[in-house]
């Protein structure tokens, strides 16, 4: 199903041509009103007129997390705050939060591209939507709550934590829809079991799970065991919130992005330079029809490679791969980069292994150390001590043929992973940081 | 002829032992007999007790992770080279000893020692073959 096939089937020429001028007339907008934006492009001689082509974009220069923190709170808005209608702010886990503020018009935006996702994932009138996602200065809560509305759909506005309560809502209301982070929807499975309720039998049919990393082995873990499709979906505040890029359930193959909104471009993150189509590397997004905060060519610090191959669902709109990290999450372990998300399939590839793991980074004098720590079950578990050890080598060989990173592996107690509502800390790096 | 134990996989971390053992102890179980393997990381606690599902039950409800293996109680005569003409026995059939402990407690004059096999069926046969006394689940733990 197609919420907007007008837009969402669009030739992609048409696309192209929407774009341009959508990202003239933001140009034209942000050097008008935004004295970053002005003062950026006067110092390296260009003006919103030198961009005739969307290839002309790579001229411009990047806008960084670090330029929304300096004009904190307001000063990347394009419009007078008796414009903005709604403030959202992401969790600054260094410093000062950064602050997104919306439009009457961006609102609408929003709920449109929320709408679109919740039916590109299956969703439709009828269904009952339990929304985990967090209500508040987060995105995620009402971001999906307006698009969720807006398709018509009956939502349940749980927000996170209180698990124990979202099973018995669950259960009792009849949730069709999950939508939450993919690690909070294997910690509801896993409290389900806990409490004797089979939630593989309740109503619930779809995932719509996203904010964090996840590999397509998590996907595969979910879906056994919630028995649903569990698809991804990528936003992030600065840029809108949740509903940038969705998987349709037809493929669910990567996640596509509306491109009559966005622009998206792959970069290579210490070149800064584009990549060509296909390659991996950092995504960065130009907002095109945003009023209240647009952004050029915002950095991400995602990593990802897009995909312009037609979909199988008809929409023209190019995907982005599953996120493989974050390049500001990848962790430089004695010169090899690696993203917990590789240590996560390489954990899934072993049996009985769960995906509760966590990454601890040492500095012991000059030489970084890495720990992996991971739960034993009762699937793992022997009572003999060579077994046990022998699974601790089996994953860290795999890990070392995989990443080319000696690690320690260190088999836990069941539980002892600090589980998370939200987002889950999969690493914790002890290293000295460099100031 | 086969004796349950329970093995309980434990952090290498202060407590956690006593932990164990005071779960069990507020639901009444009593240990017969116990070894502790050890790696500087973890450890694996193996008991035998009366009620193996009990202390299963009690001790996964607390999140342990835990599993049940058959082992056989064997006795084994209190004198020099009593443990010694019984390995040659299995040592000459090619059962492998994969660990074992001793029961504090005797069984009339004799030793009780606690064996966990590769072949335990195999070792079973070789044992009674020649004439060596395996004690019955209830026995030992009744011991």
């Amino acid at each position: 199903m197609i919420w907007n096939d007008d837009f969402e089937t669009l030739p992609r020429e048409a696309l192209e041509s929407l774009q341009l001028k959508r990202l003239q007339q933001t140009l034209e907008r942000v050097y008008a009103t935004v004295p970053f934006y002005r003062e950026t492009y006067k110092k390296i001689g260009i003006s919103p007129a030198d961009i005739k082509s969307l290839d002309d974009l790579q001229r411009l220069p990047f806008t960084l997390k670090q330029d929304m923190r300096d004009s904190y709170p307001y000063g990347l808005f394009a419009v007078p705050l008796e414009q903005i209608v709604r403030i959202h702010a992401s969790s600054g886990t260094t410093g000062k939060p950064t602050v997104v503020g919306y439009t009457r018009r961006d609102i609408e935006t929003w709920t449109e591209l929320m709408a679109r996702s919740f039916v590109a994932a299956g969703t439709h009138q009828g269904d009952v939507i339990h929304n985990a996602y967090g209500y508040g200065l987060f995105t995620g809560g009402l971001g999906a709550h307006y698009g969720a509305e807006r398709v018509g759909a009956s939502v349940i506005p749980m927000s996170g934590g209180n698990t124990k309560k979202q099973l018995m809502i669950m259960q009792d209301f009849g949730s069709t829809v999950l939508t939450c982070t993919p690690s909070y929807s294997l910690f509801l499975a896993e409290v389900a079991a806990e409490e004797g309720i089979d939630i593989k039998s309740l109503k619930l049919k779809v995932g719509i799970l996203g904010a964090e990393p996840w590999s397509e082995k998590m996907r595969q873990e979910i879906e056994a065991k919630l028995n649903i499709k569990a698809v991804d979906i990528y936003g992030l505040s600065e840029i809108l919130g949740p509903g940038v890029g969705i998987e349709c359930i037809e493929a669910q193959n990567g996640l596509h992005i509306w491109e009559d909104h966005f622009i998206p471009e792959i970069i290579d993150p210490e070149t800064e330079e584009v990549l060509p189509v296909g390659e991996k590397g950092e995504l960065v997004i130009t907002t095109i029809t945003k009023e209240g905060i647009p952004l050029i060519r915002y950095r991400t610090r995602d990593i990802t490679r897009l995909i312009k191959e037609p979909c199988i669902c008809g929409r023209t709109h190019a995907r982005i791969e599953r996120l493989s990290g974050r390049s500001d999450d990848m962790l430089i372990i004695r010169g090899v980069n690696v993203f917990p998300s590789q240590i996560e399939s390489v954990l899934f590839n072993v049996e009985g292994v769960e995906p509760h793991y966590q990454l601890i980074v040492e500095r012991e004098g000059t030489l970084d150390t890495l720990e992996v720590q991971v739960e034993v079950n009762e699937q793992s578990f022997s009572d003999e001590i060579k077994e046990l050890q022998h699974l601790a080598n089996k994953i860290r060989k795999e890990i070392k043929d995989l990443l080319g990173v000696t690690c320690k592996v260190r088999l836990v107690e069941p539980k002892s992973i600090t589980r998370s509502e939200g987002k889950a800390q999969r690493v914790i790096d002890n290293r000295q940081k460099e100031s | 002829m086969k004796v349950e134990q329970i093995s309980i996989f434990i952090e290498n971390k202060s407590g956690r032992l006593a932990e164990v053992t005071g779960i069990l102890g507020e639901a009444g179980i009593n240990i017969r007999a116990l070894s502790l393997a050890d790696t500087s990381d973890f450890g694996i606690l193996r008991l035998i007790i009366k009620d193996p599902e009990k202390a299963l039950q009690v001790l996964r409800e607390h999140n342990f992770t835990v599993s049940k293996t058959d082992v056989i109680g064997v006795e084994v005569p209190d004198k020099p080279g009593g443990l010694s003409s019984i390995l040659k026995i299995l040592d000459k059939n090619n059962v492998n000893v994969e660990y074992m402990y001793a029961f504090v407690e005797r069984s009339g004059d004799n030793a009780v020692i606690i064996f966990r096999f590769d072949n335990i069926d195999e070792a079973i046969s070789a044992l009674t073959r020649n004439g060596v006394k395996i004690l019955k689940g209830e026995q030992i733990t009744s011991i």
